[in-house]
This record gives C-alpha cells, sequence and structure tokens, in this order.
C-alpha cells in the first residue's frame, strides 16, 4: 500500500494522477478462511482490519450482499458522541470516540473526524433533569458534557431561535465539545484499504445464504452466492439483517428491523458550526463539508426491510428543524432515502458469543450506529480472536435477556440516537 | 405512508390513524411463574423479524380504537389482508387472490366521499 501524503499527491499532481493505485483488491473467494465476517460495513471491515493489525490473524474474508458501506454506513447521519448514561453504554462508546481522535493517523486516510460538539436541546423540566442527570453520570465517568443556557447555547449555535415565544422554546442544552461528526464513506474505503493492505479479503456482491454446521452444532463455514467457504470462526455483522443471518445458524435474537429516514439540503455556505439535536420534538442537524444540510428522522414504527419509510415521518422532522431554525424555513431538501436499523428490546447493542460454537454476533446498534463504527469493531475482534468479549463490551452479551441485565438506555433518556 | 383496511370500520384509512402493536399470535404463557427464564425471554423479547411475510397486530388507535391482526410483506411494505382479533392465523391468498383484493380496494378519497356529498 502506498501511503498517502502530501509529497504522494505533489508527486502524483506531476504525473498527471496516472500513479495511484486501487484502493482495495478484490479476489475471487478462497475455499476456506480462519475469520469470515458477514457485512462489510464499517462495523465489519473494522473487525478485520484490528484482527489484522493486533491480533495477528490475516486470513480472512469479509463477504457482503452488495457493495462495501452501502448498507448503514453509507445512509447515516455521521454523528459522533459518547453522552451516555449506563457504564456499559459509557464505556463503549467512549472507547470508541478516543479511536476516532486518532482514526486518520491509524488509517492514513483522512475520514475527516470534526469534534465541532453534539449540542441537545432541553425543552422542559423533565428533559432539564434527564439531561443533568446524563451529564453529572458522565464527568464522575471521565467524559465531557456541560450545560449551557439557553443565551449560551445560541451563542454556540447562532440560527438557533431561542425565543420564548417560540413553537419549541428552549431552557437549557447539554453539550459534549468532543462529540462531532465524521465522513461516512470515508470510514468504510480507509478501513476497507487498510485490512486490505494486510491481506484481508474483501468479497463483495456475494450474499450469504445459508451457515454450515458440523456435527457438534459448530460452525463449518457459509453458503454464499459464490459457493461454499469454510471458516471455523464466523462474525456476523449485518446490520438490520442481523436477523435474518442468525436465522439462517438457528439462533434467535431479539431484534426488530425499522426503516431510518435522513435527508439532505441543497448545499449552503457554512453557516452551522454544530450538531444539534432535540429529542423532545425529534430533529437533528449538522451541515456537511459539502455544504449540504444533514437531517436525521425518526423510524417507522412497524417492522420493515423497504429501506424507505412514511413520509409523515420526514415532514414531523423538518417541522421541528424549521421552528427551531426559522433561518432554514426556505431551504430546499435535496435527496432522502431510508436505512435498515436493527433495534433490541432495550435499545442497546449486542455483541458476544451465541449458543452456536465459533459464531460471534455483533448486532442490535439500531439508530446509533455510526457513532460506534471503531470501538464497536475493536472490541468485536477481541472478542474473535479470543472467544471471549472484551471487558468493556462484557455487559453487551446476548445472555442479558435471559438474566434480565439489560442496559435500559433508551428508556432512562427517552431518546433516538 | 401505509393505507390500511380496519376490520371493524371496514375501511382503508391512513396509518397515522393506528399503532404498530408487535407481532401476533403471541398467546402469554398460562403458568409464568413455573417457566423458566429461557422460556420466558423466548415469550417476551424473541420475535421472527420476517423478511418477508409477516403476521403482526395493529391499533386503529384513532379510530375505533380495536386491536386487530394484519398480514404484510415486510420488504413491500404491501398489506396481504387484516382480519378480527381473536381469529386464528388466517392463510394467506394466494398471488391472485392479493392482486384481487388490492385491485378491489375502494380508496375513499375527498373528492369521492365529501365531494359528492356536496
Amino acid at each position: 500500500m502506498r501511503k498517502y501524503s502530501v509529497f504522494a499527491i505533489a508527486r502524483e499532481a506531476m504525473r498527471a494522477h496516472k500513479g495511484w493505485d486501487a484502493q482495495w483488491i478484490s479476489p475471487e473467494p478462497r475455499s476456506s478462511y480462519d475469520v469470515i465476517i458477514i457485512g462489510a460495513g464499517g462495523h465489519g471491515l473494522g473487525a478485520a482490519y484490528y484482527l489484522a493489525k493486533e491480533h495477528g490473524i490475516t486470513n480472512i474474508a469479509v463477504i457482503e450482499k452488495g457493495w462495501l458501506g452501502g448498507g448503514n454506513t453509507g445512509r447515516n447521519t455521521t454523528i459522533i458522541r459518547s453522552n451516555y448514561l449506563y457504564e456499559e453504554s459509557m464505556d463503549i462508546y467512549e472507547h470508541s470516540l478516543k479511536l476516532w481522535e486518532g482514526l486518520s493517523q491509524d488509517l492514513n486516510y483522512n475520514v475527516m473526524y470534526s469534534p465541532r460538539g453534539v449540542m441537545m436541546l432541553s425543552h422542559n423540566t423533565h428533559d432539564m433533569q434527564s439531561f443533568k442527570r446524563h451529564i453529572n453520570a458522565n464527568r464522575l465517568y471521565g467524559i465531557d458534557n456541560e450545560w449551557l443556557t439557553p443565551e449560551q447555547a445560541r451563542a454556540f449555535c447562532p440560527p438557533l431561535d431561542i425565543a420564548k415565544t417560540a413553537r419549541y422554546p428552549i431552557n437549557g442544552a447539554a453539550l459534549q465539545r468532543r462529540g462531532g461528526t465524521a465522513r461516512h464513506d470515508a470510514v468504510a474505503w480507509g478501513y476497507a484499504r487498510a485490512a486490505s493492505d494486510r491481506g484481508v479479503h474483501i468479497i463483495q456482491n456475494c450474499e450469504v445464504t445459508g451457515i454450515r454446521r458440523g456435527p457438534n452444532g459448530e460452525v463449518q463455514g457459509v453458503e454464499t452466492s459464490k459457493g461454499f467457504i469454510g471458516a471455523r470462526k464466523i462474525g456476523v455483522s449485518a446490520a438490520g439483517h442481523s436477523s435474518v443471518v442468525m436465522e439462517m445458524a438457528g439462533v434467535r435474537v431479539p431484534l426488530h428491523s425499522n426503516p431510518l429516514q435522513a435527508l439532505v439540503s441543497e448545499p449552503l455556505k457554512p453557516i452551522f458550526p454544530c450538531v444539534v439535536m432535540s429529542n423532545t420534538v425529534h430533529a437533528y442537524i449538522s451541515q456537511s463539508d459539502k455544504g449540504e444540510l444533514v437531517i436525521g428522522a425518526g423510524t417507522d414504527q412497524y417492522n420493515s426491510y423497504s429501506q424507505t419509510g412514511g413520509l409523515q415521518i420526514i415532514t414531523h422532522t423538518l417541522d421541528a428543524i424549521c421552528e427551531l431554525f426559522p433561518i432554514f424555513r426556505r431551504v430546499k431538501m435535496m435527496r432522502q432515502w431510508g436505512g435498515i436499523t436493527d433495534n433490541t428490546p432495550d435499545r442497546s447493542p449486542i455483541q458476544g458469543v451465541t449458543p452456536v460454537p465459533g459464531l460471534f454476533v455483533n448486532c442490535g446498534w439500531g439508530t446509533g450506529g455510526f457513532k460506534a463504527t471503531p470501538g464497536s469493531a475493536n472490541l468485536f475482534a477481541h472478542l474473535i480472536a479470543k472467544g471471549e468479549p472484551h471487558r468493556l463490551a462484557a455487559g453487551l452479551n446476548l445472555d442479558r435477556f435471559r438474566t434480565g441485565r439489560l442496559i435500559d438506555e433508551a428508556a432512562a433518556a427517552a431518546v433516538a440516537h | 405512508m401505509l393505507l390500511i383496511h380496519c376490520p371493524y370500520c371496514e375501511e382503508d384509512r391512513s396509518e397515522l390513524e393506528f399503532r404498530w402493536a408487535g407481532e401476533a399470535h403471541i398467546a402469554r404463557p398460562e403458568n409464568i411463574s413455573a417457566i423458566t427464564d429461557e422460556e420466558f425471554a423466548e415469550y417476551f423479547f424473541l420475535r421472527n423479524n420476517e423478511k418477508g411475510l409477516t403476521y403482526e397486530r395493529w391499533r386503529h388507535i384513532h379510530g375505533c380504537g380495536r386491536f386487530f391482526n394484519a398480514a404484510r410483506d415486510t420488504v413491500s411494505d404491501r398489506f396481504l389482508m387484516t382480519y378480527k382479533a381473536g381469529l386464528a392465523r388466517q392463510p394467506v391468498p394466494t398471488a391472485e387472490e392479493a392482486a384481487a383484493i388490492i385491485e378491489d380496494k375502494t380508496v375513499e378519497t375527498w373528492e369521492a366521499v365529501e365531494g359528492d356529498a356536496r
């Protein structure tokens, strides 16, 4: 792999840019691998990268039904934060945030991580109490989070309407300054390039149709549209389709797949300096480096794999955006799309061993998986390599639905992610 | 937005009037204090989450308020049928029957109803 640097750009500028290599190779699959990861999104590619980098396992295939980064990795609103309430959540999201801070250097790929601050608006007394509880929990755990008055909130984000007569008046905000955004495609591409460089095979347009198991129930490999591929360890990281893949191995996981929509506006000059979220009126918004306003809507109420979603969901979000930021009322929306999120009953992810020997699962990231990409991938790699979870991910096990030790993040925060 | 047929009101109404209520035909164990943790997790948390045909409950919360069951394709989001609560799992209509059902559905538009009344 040729290193990307300012010198490489200068050299290629003089050669009409004819010397750039392909970022990753697309080989035909071998008959077997040490590890197969199903799903080439950020989590799956990242897990392959960390397996190669930190655990010395390089005989890995990442198998993808479509194209890499074409699922939820390419469909989210790229928000990164770690201001969760419970220790299990704070552990993994903060681990992830720390990896985000050095990710571009680690991968030699600019993922455009931008810690521009994530501000969560409080609209009523319940919000204020809940956010202050989060702030205190975070600060006790060593995670930055602070309370802002409405005036401080507007100073941080000038387009915000804080008038007392506003449709959705604001009585404060919680701000995590280290939160922000990153370029989602670059995350998938950067992990793919770095993993491919270490010998990982990324096999796109190859659908897994079955999981073959041996006489003792252990995994032996996967049936795919390109034939059987053997492996003694399989990691499932298939986001909205995780329950479909797990069903192939006879394992039921407590997931609901729901469409979640996002949309972007026409490009504007830089006008919006941070990420703003309002859980109460359900709106979140930031501005991409291209200038588009990136807006997240909510999930549909029913199970679906349709990758679209109801128009009323978007309308509801835009109503809120226009009230909070009257300056955007005449901005035109350019594109809208949906992704399939896999939601657990307690709205916390599942990462751990399964009843099937050799089969590991990483799913249930629901509406908030992008921020967790490096941390989740890093800990999933540890899980696959060692056969047991890392200390930071131990609470995310599948068994918690039997023991009752849930991580009830949604009920505590009343948020979408 | 989905258009949903309420089997009690016998009308196609917009999704805004309805609340999704999870997978259908799940019976609460009668001896719930006696079942094992595994059985409880199965009953309480595990759902089919099918890609394709699914049976689910809906509630006409801003209409008659009643629960009913539906068969829907989760890839196209098309409703194959709805039927009253308490009925056993209904066989799914064949492709021809489903096409006929969809053909037969008269959508209640303002022009058709209010317009005529005026």
